[in-house]
C-alpha cells in the first residue's frame, strides 16, 4: 500500500490549493489525479517527451520528473491557466488554431507552456530558430513541427503588436 | 440530378419541383463556387484540446475506478508451466487477477489469422508478451501485486533472425502457437507478364540488396483503455483505438458477449499512425476485470509497454532486379522479400501482399514478379505503420531507378517522367488508376527546389535527390468479407439552423471530424461552428470501419456528401417553393439561403431549415458509400492493393553530408502530393508535412530492434533511445498540394495521410548519393553507416576502380 499522504500547499493557475498526496508522487500525478487538471499529459513518465511540461514560477518544467513536494509554496501554471494569463484565449492558442498547429493535440499543452515562456521572456517577435531552440524538449509526432513554428512566430508578432499599442496608449 | 424523376426521388415528395429547373440553372448549381472547399479552417475540436479541456482516454475517471497492470514475460520464448497468483490476490487493495485461462478464444485483426490471445495461454512468444493482469486500487498496488505473482517458465530457444526461423520444422521451434506451417506466417508469389524474358532483353539490369530496419509509431499518447459494466449489463469500453468497429467485433468474440451488449467509444486520441489499428491486450483485460470486479477498470500502457506492443513497420530484406531499355524505359521488376513479422500475424497477411502489390504505380512496366515471405520471430509483432508494407519496397524501387538514371546518363526526374502511368491506365497487376497528378508533382518539386541548377552546381558534400510514390485511398474491401457499405453517415438539421453529424469514423488527430463538418458546411451553407460532429461511439453512430489505409476522406466523405446533398435538395426545394422559383436557383452559403439570380432575396438558414422541416418532417438523412468492384483483377490476391483512387507524391531532398563525421543534414525537403482535391488546406498540408517528417525520422535516426545478445529485450524502449526528430532536427518542409480530382472521391478528393511518407526516404538516400557518391542500402543513415560507405568508396577510388565523385568542385573535397 502507498505511504501515508502528506499535505501540500501551492498556487495552481493563480488559485491557492491544498492537496493531500503520497510523498513520492510527482507533480504530474498530483495535477492529474488529485486536482483533475488533466490538460498536462503523461506521454512517457520519464522526461523524454515534454508532454507534461508545466511552468513553476514561470519556468517550464517537466512535471513527471518533479516531485510534488518540490512545488510546495510555488506558483504552478498548467495549460488550463493559459487563458487566464490573457483574459480568455491566449494569442498562442488562437495562433495554433488559425495555423492548424494542433493535429492530435496531445503534445500541444506542453508546447504551449514552453512557447509562452519564450514569448514572455523575449517580449518581441521571435525567429524560427529561437522557437526551435526553446521547444527542442517537446516532441510532436503529428505535425512535423512546421505549423507549430508558424503559429508561435505569428503569436509573437501579434503580442508584440498588442504591446506596442498598449505602450502607445500609455503615453 | 439531371432528370425530374431523379429530383422527385431525391426530395421524396415532389415539393419544390413544381417549377422545373432549366439547363442554365442546373449547370449553375453544378458549377457553383465553393464557399468552404480548399480554404483553411479552424478544426472543430482543436481549441478544447489546446485549453486542456478535452478528455483523452487516460483523462477519464469513473467513481470506484480500479487500475490494472499486465505482467509481461522476461523471456523471448518460453512455455508457461504455472502461474501462482495467490499471494498477489491476498494483498490489500487487489481486487482480481486474470490470466490466459480467462482468454482461451484467440483473435486477430485479419479473420484468416486469429493467432493471438489477449493474455498468453500456453507459451510466451516475445519479451513483453502479457500473461497475467491485476486490478487494484491504484497503479502502485497493481505493480506490487504483479511482482508477487509467481510464474514458472520452461525457457525455449528463441529465434530473432527471420531466415533462421523459417528453417525450423519441429513443433518446439515453431513460435506462434497457432501456426500450422512452422514459422512461415505468410507467403505470396505473384507474377504478371514474362519477367524473365523482359530482363533478358533489357539493355540494363540493376540488381540491389536492401534492408529496411524496423521502426515504430511513437505516438505521444500511450495506449489506454477503460471498461465499465453498467446496471443493465452493458459493457462500455473506452479505448484509444483507430478501429472501434473491429474492436467491437473482437471483444464480442473473445469475451463471448453479444455485440449489442458492448459499447465501444473512442475518446479523442493522441496520435496513432497505425499503432492502434487492431485490438490490444489491455482492451480485453480491462473488460474482463470490469466484468469480474463489477467496477470500472482502467489501464494505461507505460512507454516501455508501447514499444513492446509495437505492431510497427516490418523489417524487410529485399532483393530487386529491375530491367531498363537504354532510353530509361522500365521493362520489369523482379523482387524477393523476407519480412520479419514478430510473434503474431497482426495485419501481416496484408503486409505481405502490399510488399509487392503497391509497387505497380506511379510507373508503368510490362512485367512483374514478387516473392514475399513473412516469418514469425520471437519479437514484438509487426503490423501497419503509416504507409503499411509499401514504404520499404518503395525505398528499394526508387534507388534502383536512381542507379539506372546514373548508369544511363539520364536525369532522374526525366527517367520517372518517361515511365509515368497515365490517368485511367491499368497497372501491370491489374489495378485501375483513376486520376493522376504525378507529372505535375514532379514538375512542382523540380521547379521549387531549383533541381536543374543544383544538380549542375552543388559541390561535393552537397546533393539533391528525387523519388516518387503512390498510395491507396482506402482498401477496396473491408477486413471481414461482407457486402454492406464501408461507410455511412447520419446528418440531422435543427430549427436553429444547425447540424449534427453522426459518424463511426475515428478521428485520430488527422482531422476527420473537421472534414465531415466542411462537407456539411459546403452543402448546407452553415459555418463550421454551427455543426457538431459526434463520432466513434458504437451506440450513437453508424458502423465505420475505422482510420486505416487512408480511407476516411474518400469513403466517409462520400457517405457524408450523399447525406448532405439529400438534405440540401430538401432545404432548397422548400425555399424555392415559397419563392416560386426552380430549386436549382436556390443556393446555400454564409448562413443563408439565397436566390442565385437575385441575391438580394435571401433568408437565414434557421428559417430555411424550419420551412424544410415543415414540408418534409424531421430533417434527418443518411448517406452510405461502397467501393466500385471493377478496379482490380480476378486472380487470388488481386483485391489486396485495389483502391477506389490512388494518390501520388514526389519528394526532392537537399542534403549536406560531412565527409569527416558522416553526419547527414537534410536542409530542405520539397514535397508535391496529389490529393485529388484539398477539402481543407492546412489540414492536408499538415498531413503532407507530418508524413514527410516521419519518413525523415526513419531515414536518419529511428531504429526499433531487439538485442539477441541480451535475450531479445528491446534495444531502447524509450523516447530517449528511440530517436524521433525534435524541433532542432527536422528540416524545412515545403508542402505543395497538387489536385488531380478523382471521379471516385468526394469533390474529387483522395488521401493525404500516408502517401506523402513513402518517397521522403529514398529522396534522402538519392540526395546522399548525389552529395558524396555513396549508395546507402540500409536504414537508418547513421554517421557510422555513412562513414563506412565513404571509406569503401575512397578505397575504390584509390584503386582506380571508381572515378572521384564530383571532382569538378572548386572547393576541396573535404569541405563541409
Amino acid at each position: 500500500m502507498s505511504p501515508a499522504a502528506i499535505m501540500l500547499s501551492m498556487t495552481v493557475n493563480g488559485e491557492p490549493v491544498q492537496v493531500a498526496a503520497p510523498p513520492h508522487w510527482t507533480l504530474l500525478e498530483v495535477l492529474r489525479y488529485r486536482l483533475d487538471l488533466i490538460g498536462s499529459k503523461q506521454g512517457c513518465d520519464k522526461g523524454d517527451c515534454g508532454a507534461c511540461t508545466v511552468q513553476i514560477d514561470g519556468v517550464p518544467q517537466l512535471a513527471c520528473l518533479t516531485l510534488a513536494i518540490h512545488a510546495e509554496g510555488r506558483a504552478v501554471t498548467t495549460v488550463e491557466g493559459l487563458g487566464l494569463l490573457a483574459g480568455g484565449v491566449h494569442p498562442l492558442q488562437d495562433a495554433f488554431d488559425r495555423h492548424t498547429a494542433a493535429q492530435c493535440g496531445f503534445c500541444t499543452p506542453g508546447i504551449l507552456l514552453s512557447a509562452e515562456a519564450l514569448l514572455r521572456k523575449r517580449g518581441r517577435e521571435v525567429t524560427r530558430a529561437e522557437v526551435c531552440e526553446a521547444l527542442a524538449g517537446n516532441l510532436c509526432r503529428c505535425t512535423g513541427y512546421t505549423k507549430i513554428i508558424d503559429a508561435v512566430v505569428d503569436a509573437s508578432r501579434v503580442m508584440a503588436g498588442a504591446n506596442s499599442q498598449e505602450a502607445g496608449r500609455g503615453e | 440530378m439531371a432528370s425530374d424523376d431523379a429530383e422527385r426521388e431525391a426530395t421524396g415528395d415532389g415539393i419544390g419541383e413544381v417549377i422545373a429547373g432549366d439547363e442554365a440553372s442546373e449547370q449553375a448549381e453544378r458549377d457553383r463556387a465553393s464557399w468552404q472547399l480548399g480554404k483553411s479552417h479552424r478544426k472543430v475540436d482543436a481549441m478544447e484540446r489546446m485549453r486542456g479541456v478535452t478528455r483523452y482516454t487516460d483523462d477519464l475517471k469513473l467513481p470506484g475506478m480500479l487500475h490494472a497492470k499486465i505482467l509481461r514475460s522476461p523471456h523471448a520464448h518460453a512455455r508457461i508451466k504455472s502461474i501462482d497468483s495467490a499471494a498477489a490476490l491476498a494483498m490489500p487493495g487487489v481486487f482480481a487477477v486474470v490470466t490466459g485461462q480467462d482468454f482461451k478464444i484467440p483473435y486477430g485483426i485479419i479473420p484468416w489469422t486469429p493467432d493471438e490471445n489477449a493474455l498468453a495461454v500456453d507459451k510466451v512468444c516475445h519479451v513483453g508478451d502479457g500473461l497475467a493482469a491485476i486490478a487494484a486500487v491504484d497503479e502502485d498496488t497493481a505493480n506490487a501485486a504483479l511482482r508477487a505473482i509467481v510464474v514458472e517458465y520452461d525457457v525455449l530457444k528463441p529465434y530473432f533472425d527471420p531466415e533462421e526461423a523459417l528453417k525450423v520444422r519441429d513443433r518446439e521451434g515453431t513460435i506462434n502457437p497457432y501456426s500450422r506451417k512452422g514459422n512461415v506466417s505468410k507467403h505470396v508469389l505473384l507474377e504478371f507478364g514474362d519477367i524473365d524474358a523482359e530482363l533478358q532483353r533489357a539493355d540494363l539490369v540493376i540488381e540491389g540488396d536492401y534492408f529496411f530496419e524496423g521502426t515504430t509509431h511513437g505516438a505521444i499518447e500511450p495506449h489506454c483503455a477503460l471498461a465499465h459494466v453498467d446496471g443493465a449489463g452493458v459493457l462500455t469500453v473506452w479505448s484509444a483505438t483507430q478501429v472501434s468497429h473491429y474492436l467491437h467485433r473482437e471483444l464480442a468474440k473473445v469475451l463471448e458477449l453479444p455485440a449489442h451488449k458492448i459499447r465501444v467509444i473512442q475518446p479523442p486520441l493522441g496520435g496513432a499512425f497505425g499503432g492502434k489499428s487492431e485490438p490490444f491486450d489491455l482492451e480485453f483485460v480491462v473488460a474482463k476485470l470490469a466484468m469480474k470486479t463489477g467496477r470500472p477498470v482502467k489501464l494505461l500502457y507505460t512507454r516501455e509497454e508501447v514499444f513492446y506492443a509495437h505492431r510497427g513497420r516490418h523489417p524487410m530484406k529485399m532483393k530487386h532486379r529491375t530491367g531498363f531499355t537504354k532510353d530509361g524505359g522500365l521493362l520489369g521488376v523482379d523482387a524477393r522479400t523476407i519480412l520479419d513479422g514478430g510473434a503474431y500475424s497482426s495485419f501481416g497477411l496484408v503486409t505481405t501482399y502490399y510488399s509487392g502489390q503497391l509497387m505497380c504505380a506511379p510507373y508503368v512496366f510490362p512485367a512483374y514478379r514478387f516473392d514475399s515471405t513473412r516469418a514469425y520471430t520471437n519479437k514484438p509483432a509487426c503490423g501497419p505503420k503509416r504507409g503499411h508494407g509499401s514504404v520499404q519496397p518503395r525505398f528499394a524501387m526508387e534507388i534502383q531507378l536512381d542507379k539506372a538514371a546514373a548508369a544511363l546518363g539520364l536525369d532522374p526526374i526525366e527517367l520517372r517522367r518517361r515511365n509515368a502511368i497515365k490517368a485511367g491506365e491499368k497497372t501491370v497487376n491489374e489495378f485501375t488508376v483513376g486520376s493522376s497528378g504525378f507529372l505535375e508533382c514532379l514538375e512542382k518539386v523540380e521547379r521549387s527546389s531549383g533541381w536543374i541548377e543544383k544538380r549542375r552546381d552543388l559541390p561535393f558534400g552537397r546533393g539533391i535527390g528525387i523519388a516518387g510514390s503512390t498510395y491507396i485511398s482506402g482498401t477496396n474491401y473491408p477486413i471481414y468479407p461482407n457486402e454492406m457499405p464501408q461507410a455511412a453517415v447520419q446528418i440531422c438539421l435543427d430549427r436553429s439552423g444547425r447540424a449534427r453529424v453522426f459518424s463511426g469514423a475515428n478521428d485520430i488527430g488527422q482531422g476527420s471530424n473537421t472534414m465531415l463538418a466542411v462537407i456539411v458546411s459546403e452543402e448546407l451553407g452553415i459555418p463550421l461552428e454551427d455543426i457538431r460532429v459526434l463520432s466513434a461511439d458504437t451506440d450513437l453512430c453508424p458502423v465505420d470501419l475505422g482510420a486505416y489505409s487512408s480511407r476516411i476522406t474518400l469513403m466517409v466523405g462520400n457517405a457524408c456528401l450523399e447525406g448532405a446533398q439529400r438534405l440540401r435538395r430538401k432545404v432548397c426545394a422548400s425555399v424555392a417553393k415559397r419563392w416560386g422559383i426552380p430549386r436549382q436557383r436556390v443556393t446555400l452559403a454564409g448562413r443563408m439561403a439565397i436566390d442565385r439570380e437575385d441575391p438580394s432575396r435571401h433568408v437565414d438558414s434557421a428559417q430555411a431549415f424550419q420551412w424544410a422541416e415543415a414540408d418534409h418532417g424531421l430533417l434527418g438523412e443518411t448517406g452510405s458509400y461502397n467501393t466500385p468492384k471493377d478496379r482490380h483483377g480476378e486472380y487470388r490476391g488481386g483485391t489486396i492493393g485495389a483502391s477506389p483512387a490512388y494518390s501520388f507524391t514526389a519528394h526532392v531532398a537537399e542534403v549536406e553530408v560531412d565527409a569527416e563525421t558522416g553526419l547527414v543534414e537534410v536542409k530542405t525537403i520539397w514535397i508535391a502530393h496529389d490529393c485529388g482535391k484539398a477539402l481543407s488546406r492546412k489540414i492536408v498540408e499538415g498531413q503532407i508535412e507530418g508524413s514527410t517528417y516521419m519518413g525523415f525520422g526513419e531515414a536518419l535516426m529511428e531504429r526499433h530492434a531487439v538485442d539477441p545478445a541480451h535475450r531479445g529485450v528491446h534495444v531502447g524502449p524509450s523516447f530517449l533511445d528511440y530517436r524521433m526528430p525534435t524541433f532542432l532536427d527536422t528540416p524545412d518542409l515545403e508542402a505543395m498540394i497538387v489536385e488531380a480530382p478523382d471521379a471516385n472521391g468526394p469533390y474529387g478528393a483522395k488521401e493525404a495521410g500516408e502517401g506523402p511518407l513513402h518517397s521522403s526516404i529514398p529522396a534522402i538516400a538519392n540526395a546522399i548519393y548525389d552529395a558524396v557518391g555513396v549508395r546507402l542500402d540500409r536504414l537508418p543513415f547513421t554517421p557510422q553507416t555513412v562513414l563506412a560507405a565513404l571509406r569503401q568508396r575512397e578505397e575504390k577510388e584509390r584503386a582506380g576502380q571508381l572515378a572521384p565523385h564530383k571532382p569538378a568542385a572548386q572547393t576541396s573535397r573535404r569541405s563541409a
